[in-house]
């Protein structure tokens, strides 16, 4: 122990207890992140889910070349609810990754570095996405296509 | 070994596979919306055309090469022990690789 009980040293800040007698602990769930951080944190995840999207992808472009219809035994299961959550995540992922890359690329070219144009251009690139999704979810809905 | 894993290099490849992969992202959509294929036939013709077929292979190839960056950071962030590493940088390899061969075989059906 190097350090004793809190009590008797009320003052004592240390890194294992900064907070003195307070308990720290962080809720990831309640910890408040500022808008440009959640667009960074999205870009990783949706970074991530579109490489485990990847060979899919392939598999669904070969079945597209090969199958007479197009298609082939893919179809039902893109039409399947699961497929169409799948779908939709993946829409999200694209649309996500790219509007945020384009961010990252702007600022690159010194465009919009400035704290409060950042902030805003954080949130168009969640609105592009959500714009995306639903977008993609209408088409789902109401493609009566196929 | 810390000379590989960071630097200039993999910025500057980050920035221009994903520069390429835009801009065919942008044709490939641009041209479904505007002109969609009516066909099956209509679809293999344009996927398989002396342009686009390179096209996508280039295009596969910048984004397994973007991907390989991006999630080679992801994985060197939050896996510290070393065996554990280079066990996922191995995996991450074989996902890409597959994907890319995957890529190259489908397309060189005869059109």
């Amino acid at each position: 122990m190097e350090t004793g009980p809190a009590s008797a040293m009320p003052e004592r800040r240390t890194l294992k207890d900064p907070g003195g007698a307070r308990p720290v602990f962080l809720n990831p769930l309640k910890v408040h992140l500022p808008v440009t951080a959640t667009v960074s944190l999205a870009h990783r995840i949706s970074g991530l889910i579109l490489v485990l999207a990847l060979p899919f992808l392939v598999l669904a472009l070969a079945a597209s070349l090969d199958a007479e219809a197009g298609g082939g035994g893919w179809l039902p299961l893109l039409k399947s609810i699961g497929g169409r959550i799948c779908l939709l995540v993946f829409v999200w992922s694209l649309a996500h990754h790219t509007a945020a890359g384009v961010r990252h690329l702007l600022f690159d070219a010194g465009i919009g570095t400035s704290y409060p144009r950042a902030r805003s251009s954080a949130w168009t690139v969640h609105a592009a996405a959500a714009i995306a999704v639903l977008a993609a979810a209408a088409a789902l809905a109401f493609g009566a296509r196929a | 070994m810390k000379a590989s894993l960071g630097g200039v290099r993999p910025w500057v490849l980050q920035r221009a596979t994903a520069l390429l992969a835009l801009a065919f992202l942008l044709y490939f959509l641009l041209h479904l919306a505007i002109a969609p294929p009516d066909s099956h036939a209509e679809w293999r013709a344009w996927i398989l055309s002396p342009l686009m077929r390179p096209a996508l292979v280039l295009f596969v190839g910048a984004v397994a090469l973007h991907a390989w960056v991006g999630t080679r950071d992801v994985i060197l962030d939050y896996i510290k022990p070393l065996g554990l590493r280079l066990a996922a940088l191995c995996l991450l390899a074989l996902w890409l690789g597959a994907t890319v061969a995957g890529a190259i075989s489908a397309l060189n059906t005869s059109s």
